[in-house]
């Protein structure tokens, strides 16, 4: 222990079968990975899924993580995809509470991060964001004081640059 | 060629050349047991419990290197074979299971007899598939028999809906695979890192060559053998690689680890390179990680990449199939040991030779003694049986005193470490070798745990030798419970004394009860029991509370040995 754990995104290009959410999600429950996001949907090839999982371990535990995953019999490609290097993106919905005049300003601050309104209640706005993980968090946190009353994620997809 | 799911499954078991299927039948079962009634090829071992059916399909693989293949109902059926599965996935044994599973249109909602039998497999097989039409029979079987018995080998399970099995489809049988994207198993080492490997070779001193399952598995014995004699390499075998290496020879330290020789691990302990072949660097082997062998570099050749540097950092990782990379291996070290380069090891063998002599594995005097019932049966048996274990200080006394000199001669559940296995498992063994002498070193716990199969082993002829070292405890536990627990025996005491009288019991069954209570009569009844074309069982009251020495504790370091 003593070793810091460091937030890796891990794309995982997988056989489209049933069960294989499941072979991959027990296989980081098992061996005691953490999964901070999964994300999981078909490729351009309708036989192939792409899984994007945003794991929290230290190196060597990578090691084995990448390992363990090429094991499983429909695993095909196991990537690393350091930030630096790829595109990573979260869609996020929040619910947000509003009154006649906290409106105009709410509506300002998600333009200003390219955000869109894709609902209006009565007391609430619905507020959509894609981004990186850190644009998203700077627009929750100037959120969070009118009163994120929930909020839905995608969890992080991402593809290598170039 | 049209026929029906039941068919389709007994032709590709055809295909894949089964000759023996271990099982039960039950209500999903039924169309595939009928037309297996008919097969020419195929016999079936009725066993009692599946759990006796899956460790039988694991001691044939073990014994033959075949895929063994064992069926169960739905529901309680394959429930029950999942111990033995998860038993033979963790030792790397091919099996495969065929379990029945309710029709397709119900599956989901608490049918009679449902069990979510992929799921509960899941993580403990190499692979699993759930059948949701007869037409992808002939691929699935091909793929299942493919994935059990290449790469790192391991266990598949088929789960066959009944209405699948009843449905019908075309059937044509893949020659070769046509799926599978993600499944290549490097079997071919790296070049430079074998050249790197015997750079190293010839510059260790201290060397030793460290051998395990794989090596059975990838029946490199001999590959091995000629390694070790070209440079005169000290030879260590895990449990599950006892014979590899014959423990006979000079070369050979026997087993290492919790319960190894004292020499093994002093010379892991003392080591500059171990070649670790087919092996996992196990926590029974290393002992407290972080002192385990301080001064070695470590070469591992092992077919599986997750098991390269998991316990123990690899300097030199060589993923590849141990037999085709020893054979790699040898092409590079031949002319480099004719040109006079590698080492002068004397030193390192006059240390290990000192180390043998002070540190020997001895027969205790006095009495009935486990360790005397097994040499023994090393004597009587000229060392030739194949011996089958099952789980505690049995397995261990089995493992130090029956020197082991050939590979598959010597079954024990080494990962999961389950008691029952021994028994059914030699069943499994002598049904795939019939010409071969098995025996199941037994205590008095394990046998009880699948003793129903007394009755499979006398039905269907199968004679094997169950030789009990009945201790009347619960022995490993209470052995622990003795050392570490202030002798507080807290429910390890069997009372065999009392029940069950395991003579009557195999009489009971049909099959031959001897008991031995005193030193001189353990070879006549051996020799008695040997002749026997029935099953038998040998009741060795040994010494209660004898402890299998030496012994590692728990998290101490390897060279750390209490009665070494
Ligand atoms: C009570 C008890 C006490 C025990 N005490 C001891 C003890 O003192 N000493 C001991 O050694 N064990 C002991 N064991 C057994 C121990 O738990 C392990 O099961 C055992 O050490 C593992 O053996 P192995 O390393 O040979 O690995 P295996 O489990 O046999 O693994 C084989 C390795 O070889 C690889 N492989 C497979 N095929 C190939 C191929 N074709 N080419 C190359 N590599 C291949 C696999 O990927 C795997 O890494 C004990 C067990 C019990 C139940
Ligand atoms: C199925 C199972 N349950 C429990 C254990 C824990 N266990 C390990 S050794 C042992 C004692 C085995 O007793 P016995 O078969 O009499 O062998 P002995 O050690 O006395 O030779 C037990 C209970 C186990 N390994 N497997
Ligand atoms: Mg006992």
């Amino acid at each position: 222990m003593g070793v810091r754990a460091v937030k890796h995104t891990l794309s995982i290009l997988v056989e489209n079968k049933p069960g294989v959410l499941a072979r991959v999600a027990g296989l980081f429950s098992r061996r005691g990975f953490n999964i901070d996001s999964l994300a999981v949907a078909v490729t351009e090839k309708p036989e192939l899924s792409r899984m994007t999982v945003v794991v929290d371990v230290e190196e060597h535990s990578l090691e084995q993580v990448h390992k363990q995953l090429n094991k499983l019999i429909n695993v095909i490609k196991v990537t690393d995809l350091p930030a630096e290097n790829s595109v990573q993106r979260e869609l996020v919905l929040f619910k947000v509470k509003t009154n006649p005049n906290t409106r105009a300003e709410i509506i300002e601050i998600v333009d200003i991060f390219r955000g869109k309104i894709v609902d209006v209640g009565s007391g609430t706005l619905g507020v959509e964001i894609t981004g990186t993980g850190t644009k998203i968090k700077a627009l929750e946190d100037l959120l969070k004081p009118y009163g994120v009353v929930e909020c839905a994620r995608t969890g992080m997809v991402a593809l290598p640059r170039g | 060629m049209r026929m029906s799911g039941a068919e389709a499954i007994l032709k590709s078991l055809e295909k894949e050349g089964v000759d023996v299927i271990f099982g039960i039948p039950g209500g999903v079962m039924i169309p595939l047991y009928d037309v297996l009634m008919d097969s020419k090829n195929i016999r079936h071992i009725l066993t009692r419990h599946e759990q006796g059916a899956a460790h039988a399909a694991d001691g044939y693989a073990r014994a033959t290197g075949k895929v063994g293949v064992c069926m169960a109902t739905s529901g309680p059926g394959a429930c029950n074979l999942v111990t033995g599965l998860a038993t033979a996935n963790m030792d790397s044994v091919p099996v495969v299971a065929i379990t029945g599973q309710v029709g397709t249109h119900v599956i989901g909602t608490d049918a009679f007899q449902e069990a979510d039998t992929t799921g509960i497999t899941l993580s403990m097989v190499k692979h699993n598939y759930l059948l949701k039409d007869p037409s992808e029979i002939p691929e699935v079987m091909q793929e299942a028999f493919l994935i059990a018995s290449t790469g790192r080998p391991g266990v598949v399970v088929v789960d066959l809906p009944v209405d699948v099995c009843r449905g019908e489809l075309n059937f044509k049988y893949p020659e070769k695979r046509t799926r599978l994207p993600g499944y290549k198993p490097t079997t071919t080492g790296n070049a430079r890192q074998i050249k790197a490997a015997s750079k190293l070779i010839v510059s260790a001193e201290r060397p030793v060559l460290y051998a395990g399952g794989g090596v059975v598995a990838s029946g490199a014995s001999q590959e091995l053998r000629k390694l070790a004699r070209l440079l005169e390499l000290p030879v260590t075998t895990t449990l599950l690689g006892k014979g590899v290496f014959p423990e006979t020879d000079k070369l050979s330290l026997g087993m290492l680890g919790m319960h190894g020789t004292s020499y093994a691990n002093f010379v892991m302990m003392e080591t500059d390179l171990i070649i670790a072949v087919g092996a996992r660097f196990d926590d029974r082997i290393t002992g407290r990680l972080d002192t385990f062998a301080p001064h070695a570099k470590v070469i591992h050749v092992d077919i599986d990449p997750a098991e390269i540097s998991k316990n123990v950092k690899a300097d030199i990782p060589i993923v590849g199939d141990a037999g085709k990379v020893l054979k790699e291996m040898l092409t590079a070290l031949e002319p480099e040991v004719e040109a006079g380069k590698g080492k002068d090891l004397k030193p390192w063998h006059r240390l290990i030779r000192e180390w043998k002599k002070e540190y020997p594995l001895l027969v205790p005097e006095g009495g009935l003694r486990p360790q005397f019932v097994v040499s023994e049966i090393y004597r009587v048996t000229k060392g030739k049986a194949l011996i089958v274990t099952e789980v505690g200080q049995n397995q261990m006394w089995a493992a130090q005193f029956y020197k082991s000199t050939k590979p598959r001669h010597f079954l024990s559940s080494g990962g999961l470490g389950t008691m029952g296995y021994g028994f059914p498992a030699a069943i499994g063994a002598k049904v795939g070798c019939p010409d071969s002498l098995v025996i199941d070193i037994a205590g008095d716990g394990s046998i009880q745990m699948n003793v129903q199969e007394l009755a499979t082993a006398v039905i269907e002829k199968i004679p094997v030798v169950v030789a009990i070292l009945n201790n009347g405890y619960l022995g490993m536990v209470r052995q622990w419970q003795e050392l570490f627990y202030d002798r507080r025996y807290s429910h390890t005491d069997l009372q065999t004394n009392v029940s069950p009288d395991f003579v009557k019991l195999a009489e009971a069954y049909g099959a031959m009860g001897l008991r031995v209570t005193k030193p001189e009569e353990v070879a006549p009844a051996l020799r008695r029991a040997f002749k026997a074309r029935v099953p038998v069982f040998i009741d060795f009251v040994v010494e209660p509370e004898e402890n299998v020495f030496p012994m590692v504790a728990p998290g101490a370091s390897l060279d750390d040995m209490i009665g070494g």
